[in-house]
This record gives structure tokens, C-alpha cells and sequence, in this order.
């Protein structure tokens, strides 16, 4: 454990080395890096002990009032760890070609040191067993993070982001300090943890309903998810893959941390996760597939993915309240599974967005075009990406959904009435998926098929092999757990047995008949083996094919990029059947006539929440705040004069018998 | 004997909150200082505390203060309160309602059981009532520098229940709080008779952001 907080302590400090030698050099730059390596290896061992009977804690007197210096590393930690460590090493890694000091003078240095700083809190807030300590780790976390976001900070559409950024997490951390001072009250040792499954307080309701919205903000559930589009489009693409695929992250690390404290689980919790799931799963994705914007456009998947997340952790309290075994096991599989997985692909997706932003200059979706031929490598990891977060086999992100898919459908085995409604998850569930491969069908299809749509497109260049080697790594794990899912059922069966306070392993676990994973495993491996046979057919087929014409273009050959639909069109259908809740502007319309005039159409979709809810609603409340603050400061001496006459009477007043 | 220079100090506050004279108005609370100058010697007996007490009061807000305003009044060439926001009647009115209230408040306060007796916490509660009236209603800063005074002035009569356990430090520090008030409050007169050839203060309204 003491070689896991020298891992922390070097990450944290990595980003100083940016501060030694020149800035038109890249020389602290690989130094930061070095040490970040350095420091998650440092981390690796004390992981690979967490399946071992028995814990690692560190416990140290701390001087702060009521703190303690209490870390544990146990298998819920270990799940979130596992992904953070990969994501920060390769993050690295990849910003040696991305983020280049040498490119970069003015912001390079700030964005090294706040990438260490935002990674060793994150492990520190992943393993902390106090309320003050945790409170810590998560404000460094949450400060890092907005200067992460405001690198570019001469940007102004950059400052806005992380003004917004700020303004949500810290209205979200003002509720975590209700929820954890709740938590503290009538216990004797008041802000260390409870054990698992030990607690129960008459304000378990107000607890619940506080840490839903502090760590709800983070995590970026649907109605508080405002901060995320704008945040994850502003900052550096491995920043952008940090925040998404693990900052927010730690917000389901705090609900599904703070559920395992109770004894007692009322129904309502599990239904309102389920409902807010559904709600994030179905408009993040609907939200998605309006954008245009490369970045915007994933960060939307983030919260969509979240949304999926949150059904797995709903089945799961579901199954505690109803007292289901098996739903319990299956829905926090899912839930975690999924966040190690969303870390993963999430984190390459954002890398090889990173790529083609590098190779093009624009995030503009509408710019690209025809890249596939001009950076196939990245072409490919994105593909992989893609196909894992639409949930398809052989990768990842099948496997946690389809751990839930099987949560959902177990509770038809219940004999309880209103439980069955919770099979409803999975229509919603599948819904999300297929609107989420029409997503990357558009993405996928604009971007990297078809004909150039600009000069900067067709004179695109491939990402050197700093930034091709961390996205193959990320492929190649999200490939990992599609195909051997099995090497992570024990690290699941501890958590989920953790989590209801079972120290001893469950008589149910993943792998056997509840989940056959071997099963899936095989299935995952014959379609590698298949795919690889069409591969291979179709390549010795079109060995005598013409290469100077377009694949699809029926031997016409001079295509142009204005026979291509543009993201708006390809998405609009989808869009329009969405317009009840996405509102979006539409501009330019439907030519007519036998010969109609240039015509053009281009749709755009504001946030319905920040820009037609929250914005308005609180310049509303700033013009009438303003209105009372002019007619209580007047600037007549008088008037404060009988402010403080009216002072000194209340005080009178409240000291009288 | 400390009752009637209570009552007498109370019918003063009655007479500044319904005159518009100013050298008047100046007269009556150097009266009223001076009387209460008295009353830490008929509270308490004539020990040495007391009396060092009595002269500092009686110098101060009997003789040197009202001084320093009849000087700085003759000098801006004003003699009368015109225009106050709430004319002389009403502020009697209020006046006459805020010490009715004084007297019925004074009853629920948690006071040491000796302190009940007598009139001295009615009588401080009523001045320093009537000084914020003053304050409040009146426009010319001279007027205003007198409820200052007067709010002074009840704040010393609730010191004096107190003065055998506040050191002398703590009443000498409040004589000396109030002067540099007056101070500052009398180069403040200049300047604003100075600046806008008036001592309105309304027009310092026009100085907020």
C-alpha cells in the first residue's frame, strides 16, 4: 500500500517537471510523462492483490478535526482504479504528440500539472474512508478539472465552458457537504465510513436525494448534465477522454459508494435511478445525433452512457429492496462493468477524435470527409470505438449491456408485482443502443467515407505513433474484455458481495449459469474468426477492382462532396422524430419546382436544459435580484440609518424573555 | 433624585425631535449632557471613578462639543431645519410611541434584578431611540451630527448601570470614539457646504454607484 501513495505522490507532482528547462522544448514534458508511467506502475501491485482475503488499508492520525487519514482498497475501488490508471498512463503518452510543449508554449505546462494533480486526486477520493478526506480529494479533483477545461483560456466559448463547469460542480459539492455532514450526525465516529450494509438513519431520504444531485452533477444525469457538452468540447482531446471516461465517473463511484452504507434500501431510490437512467440513456442519445460538433457529439454519449450506468445501479438497489439475489449481482455488474468499459472506449473514441481534429484542424463534422484514406489507422480505432459503445460484439461494451439486458429480464422470475415494471429497462435499453449506432453511423459514415468536403480534409495527415500507439492499446483492451469477459467475473462477484457487506464470496456469481460468460466468450471468438474470413474473402475479390473510382459510386467518376449528405441531413429524420423534446433550429428547407435554385438546409440543437431552462430561468432570477438589490441600496443615508434601527430592534426583540 | 434627571433628559429628547432651531436644538442636548454628567455621581456616590466619569462627560458632550457645533453652525450660516423627510408632529408621534415602547420593552429584558428598578433602562432605551429618529428623519447634517449625540447619550446612561464593572479604559475609549466623530462629522460638514453650497445630505445620494 505505501508503494501505491508513492505512485499517487508522483503523479501528483508529475506536471512540476514542466516547470524545469525550456519551454521550446520538449524536454519536461517527456520527464512528466516518465514519472506518471513511473507512478501508475507503482500502483499496479497493491491492485493485483485486491482479490487476497485480506484488505490493504492504510490508517494514519490525521490533525484535521473530525478527518482521519483512512484509505482502503477494496474490489468497488479496484473497479474504478483499473480504468483510470490505463486511461492516465495512455492520456499521457498520447499528449506527448498532441499536446506538444513545443506547440503549445503559452498552456502546456499548466494543463501537465493540472493532469497529474486531477489523477492522483481522483485515487486518493477512489480510496478514502472519511468524509474529509473525500470532501478533499473531490474539490482538488474539481479544480483541476475546470482548469483542464480552461487550457485554451483566450478562448472566450472556452471561459463560458468552464464557468459553467464551476458553477455545477461547486452547487453539486454544497450538497455532497449536506449528505456527508446527515451521514456524520449520531454516529460515534462520525465522519469515518460505516461498514457496508450497517446503517440506517430516519434521514435516509434527504441523504439520498443531496448525494443524487452532488454526485448526479458530476456523473452528468440527465437534467444536470449542463456543464458536460461545452467542458468536454473545450478541452484538450486527452483531457476531454480523462474528464469523460473517468472524472465523471467518480460520481457513480459516490452513489453507488454511499448505497452500500445502508441497511436498509427503499424502494423509490432504485426506480428514481432507473427512470433518470432512462431519461439520460434515450435524450443524451437523441441529443447526440444532433450535434455537429465531433466533441460535443461524444460528450452527449457520455451522458447517454451514464444514463446506462444508472439503470445497472437501479436494478441493483431494485434487487436489495425486493430482496433479489441474483438482480443485485447482475444489475452492479453491469453498472461497474460499464464503467470500465465506458473509460475505455469512451477514452479512445475521444483519442482518435483527437486525431482527426489534429490531422484537419476543425471539430466541425461537416469539414471532414473521405479521412479514411488519409488516416486509416485512426479510421480503425475509431471503428472499434464505435462498434464497442453501440454495444456490439466482439467488444466491450456488449458485455455490460448485456449483463443488464439479463438483470432486466430476471426479474420476470420474481413473484412481486411492481418489480416487473423494471422489465421495461430493456426496450429502453435497446432503444439506446440502435440510436446510438445511427449516431456513429453518421459520424462514422460523414467523417471517414465519401469525398473530401474541404481542402484542409483532403490534405489531412495520419497522427504519429505516439498518438496511434495508446489508441491501439485502448482497442486492444476493449477487445480484452469482449472476448474474455471471464477474467473479470471474480473481480465483480467481490464488489457486488462488498457491496451488500458480505465479506465471504456469494453463493451466486457471474460466470455459471446466471451469466455464461464462457458462452459469450466463444460466440465473441467465432465472430472474430468469421469477420476475418470475409475480410479476408472480400480483399482476394477485389484484388482486380479498379482503385481510381469511388466503392459506391455505381462507376460515376468524378464524385463531389455535394452529393454527399451533410451531418445535418443524415441525422434529420431522427432529429424530427425526437423534436418533441429536442427543439431544434431548422434552417433552409426542401427544394422545389423542376429545376429549384441552390437550395441548403443546416439544423442546430441547443442544450434543451442550459440553454432554454437554465440560462433563462436564472438571468431571470439575476435582472429581479438586481431590482430588489436597487430598491434595498438606494444610496439614501436615511434608509440605512433605519436598517440598522430595524437591526438593533430585531436583536432586542430575540434577546427579550 | 436620578429619576427626575431622567425624566428631565427624556422631556429633552421630546424638545430636540420637535424643534427646528437649530442653536436650540445644539442648546439642549449640551443640557442634556451636562445633566447626565450628574448621574454617575448620584448613582453610584461621589467615589473617584465617578467623578473622573462626571467631569469627562461634562467637558466633553457638555461644553466642547456643542462648542465645536455652535462654531461650525455659525461659520455655514444656517439656523434652521427645513423640509425634514417626516415632519416635526409625526416625529413627536413616533417619538412619544417609541418611548411608550421603551417603557414596556424594558420589563422583558433579562436584566440583573437591581437594574429593574428605576428608570435607567427605559430612559437610555428611549434616547438612543430618539437619536435614531432624529437621524432618520432629519436632513441637514447638523441635525443629524446631534442624533449621534443623543444616541451617544443613551448608550452612556445604559453604561452607567454597568459603570462599576466596565474599567475606566472601556467609558474613556467611548468619550473618546465620540469626539473623533464629531470630528469627522464637522470636516464633513465643511466639505459638503463646501461642495454643493448646502448641507442637505440628500445629496450625497448622488454619490451611490
Amino acid at each position: 500500500m505505501i508503494w501505491l501513495l508513492c505512485g499517487i505522490v508522483l503523479m501528483g507532482v508529475s506536471g512540476l517537471a514542466g516547470l524545469i528547462g525550456s519551454r521550446a522544448r520538449d524536454g519536461g514534458q517527456k520527464l512528466a510523462c516518465a514519472l506518471i508511467l513511473v507512478g501508475v506502475t507503482l500502483c499496479l501491485p497493491a491492485l493485483l492483490k485486491v482479490l487476497a482475503p485480506t484488505a490493504t488499508v492504510i490508517n494514519w492520525r490525521w490533525a484535521v478535526p473530525g478527518g482521519q487519514f483512512l484509505l482502503e482498497l477494496d474490489a468497488i475501488s479496484a473497479a474504478f482504479i483499473l480504468p483510470l490508471l490505463l486511461v492516465v498512463a495512455l492520456g499521457a503518452i498520447y499528449g506527448l504528440g498532441y499536446w506538444r510543449h513545443r506547440e503549445h508554449p503559452a498552456n502546456a505546462t499548466k494543463l501537465q500539472i493540472f493532469y497529474g494533480l486531477i489523477s492522483a486526486a481522483m485515487i486518493v477520493l477512489l480510496l478514502a474512508r472519511n468524509s474529509l478526506l473525500f470532501l478533499m480529494a473531490w474539490e482538488v479533483m474539481a479544480l483541476a478539472g475546470y482548469f483542464l477545461i480552461t487550457t485554451e483560456d483566450h478562448k472566450p466559448e472556452v471561459c463560458r465552458a468552464g464557468f459553467i463547469y464551476l458553477i455545477a460542480t461547486h452547487s453539486g459539492t454544497l450538497a455532497l457537504f449536506g449528505a456527508f455532514a446527515l451521514l456524520g450526525t449520531g454516529q460515534p465516529g462520525a465522519l469515518s465510513w460505516p461498514a457496508a450494509a450497517s446503517f440506517s438513519s430516519p434521514q435516509a431520504g434527504l441523504i439520498f436525494i443531496l448525494a443524487l444531485f452532488g454526485f448526479g452533477m458530476k456523473a452528468g444525469l440527465m437534467p444536470l448534465h449542463i456543464w458536460l457538452p461545452g467542458a468536454h468540447a473545450a478541452a484538450p482531446s486527452h483531457a476531454s477522454a480523462l474528464l469523460s471516461g473517468v472524472m465523471i465517473k467518480t460520481g457513480i463511484y459516490g452513489l453507488v459508494r454511499l448505497t452500500s452504507f445502508f441497511a436498509e434500501i427503499p424502494a423509490w431510490w432504485g426506480w428514481t435511478l432507473l427512470l433518470l437512467g432512462v431519461v439520460s440513456g434515450i435524450f443524451g442519445v437523441a441529443l447526440a445525433i444532433a450535434q455537429h460538433d465531433i466533441k460535443r457529439l461524444l460528450a452527449y454519449h457520455s451522458v447517454e452512457n451514464i444514463g446506462i450506468i444508472a439503470l445497472g445501479l437501479g436494478l441493483a438497489l431494485l434487487g436489495r429492496s425486493y430482496n433479489q439475489p441474483t438482480l443485485v449481482v447482475l444489475g452492479l455488474a453491469g453498472c461497474l462493468l460499464h464503467v470500465a468499459n465506458h473509460g475505455l472506449f469512451k477514452s479512445l473514441l475521444f483519442l482518435s477524435a483527437g486525431s482527426m481534429i489534429h490531422g484537419v484542424g476543425t471539430r466541425e463534422i461537416d469539414q471532414y470527409g473521405g479521412l479514411l484514406k488519409r488516416q486509416p489507422l485512426t479510421g480503425l480505432f475509431f471503428l472499434g470505438g464505435a462498434v464497442a459503445i453501440c454495444g456490439l460484439p466482439p467488444f466491450n461494451g456488449f458485455i455490460s449491456e448485456w449483463l443488464i439486458y439479463l438483470a432486466s429480464f430476471k426479474v420476470l422470475n420474481s413473484p412481486s408485482g411492481v418489480l416487473s415494471l423494471s422489465l421495461l429497462t430493456a426496450p429502453a435499453l435497446a432503444l439506446i443502443g440502435g440510436l446510438a449506432l445511427a449516431c456513429f453511423v453518421k459520424v462514422f459514415g460523414i467523417s471517414f467515407g465519401g469525398e473530401p468536403r474541404t481542402a484542409a480534409a483532403a490534405s489531412a495527415h495520419e497522427a504519429p505513433a505516439t498518438m496511434l500507439w495508446p489508441m491501439g492499446i485502448f482497442l486492444l483492451a476493449c477487445a480484452f474484455i469482449g472476448l474474455l469477459p471471464s477474467q473479470l467475473a471474480p473481480l465483480l462477484n467481490r464488489a457486488a458481495a462488498q457491496w451488500q457487506g458480505q465479506d465471504h464470496p456469494l453463493p451466486l456469481s457471474l460466470g455459471g449459469p446466471l451469466a455464461p460468460l464462457a458462452a459469450i466468450s466463444l460466440a465473441g471468438w467465432i465472430l472474430v474468426v468469421l469477420l476475418a474470413l470475409v475480410f479476408w474473402r472480400l480483399r482476394r475479390c477485389s484484388q482486380g477492382a479498379r482503385r481510381d473510382l469511388g466503392t459506391w459510386g455505381c462507376g460515376y467518376p468524378f464524385p463531389s462532396p455535394k452529393m454527399q449528405y451533410t451531418a445535418s441531413s443524415f441525422g434529420d429524420s431522427l432529429v424530427r422524430l425526437f423534436n418533441f423534446g429536442l427543439w431544434s433550429k431548422r434552417h433552409g428547407g426542401r427544394p422545389d419546382g423542376l429545376f429549384p435554385a441552390t437550395s441548403s438546409f443546416e439544423s442546430h440543437t441547443p442544450d434543451l436544459f442550459l440553454d432554454r431552462l437554465f440560462s433563462p430561468a436564472f438571468q431571470g432570477a439575476a435582472w429581479l435580484m438586481h431590482g430588489v438589490r436597487r430598491l434595498i441600496q438606494n444610496g439614501v443615508a436615511a434608509i440605512y440609518l433605519l436598517y440598522s434601527a430595524l437591526t438593533l430592534l430585531v436583536l432586542l426583540a430575540l434577546l427579550t424573555r | 433624585m436620578s429619576t427626575l434627571l431622567l425624566l428631565i433628559v427624556i422631556l429633552i429628547n421630546f424638545y430636540v425631535l420637535g424643534s427646528a432651531r437649530l442653536v436650540a436644538c445644539i442648546r439642549a442636548v449640551a443640557l442634556q449632557g451636562a445633566l447626565l454628567s450628574l448621574l454617575p455621581l448620584v448613582a453610584h456616590g461621589p467615589s473617584g471613578h465617578a467623578l473622573i466619569l462626571g467631569v469627562g462627560a461634562l467637558l466633553f458632550k457638555g461644553i466642547f462639543i456643542p462648542w465645536l457645533l455652535l462654531r461650525a453652525i455659525r461659520e455655514v450660516r444656517i439656523r434652521r431645519e427645513v423640509e425634514p423627510y417626516i415632519g416635526f408632529v409625526p416625529t413627536l408621534f413616533l417619538g412619544a410611541l417609541v418611548t411608550a415602547g421603551a417603557f414596556v420593552f424594558a420589563d422583558f429584558l433579562p436584566l440583573a434584578a437591581e437594574h429593574h428598578a428605576g428608570l435607567y433602562v427605559p430612559a437610555a432605551l428611549s434616547t438612543m431611540a430618539g437619536g435614531f429618529l432624529l437621524l432618520m428623519t432629519r436632513r441637514k447634517a447638523i441635525t443629524q451630527v446631534l442624533g449621534y449625540l443623543m444616541l451617544e447619550n443613551g448608550i452612556f446612561i445604559f453604561a452607567i448601570l454597568l459603570s462599576a464593572a466596565i474599567p475606566l479604559m472601556v467609558e474613556a475609549g467611548i468619550l473618546l470614539d465620540l469626539l473623533v466623530g464629531v470630528f469627522v462629522m464637522g470636516i464633513v460638514l465643511n466639505q459638503i457646504s463646501r461642495e454643493f453650497a448646502t448641507l442637505n445630505t440628500e445629496r450625497l445620494t448622488a454619490l451611490k454607484e
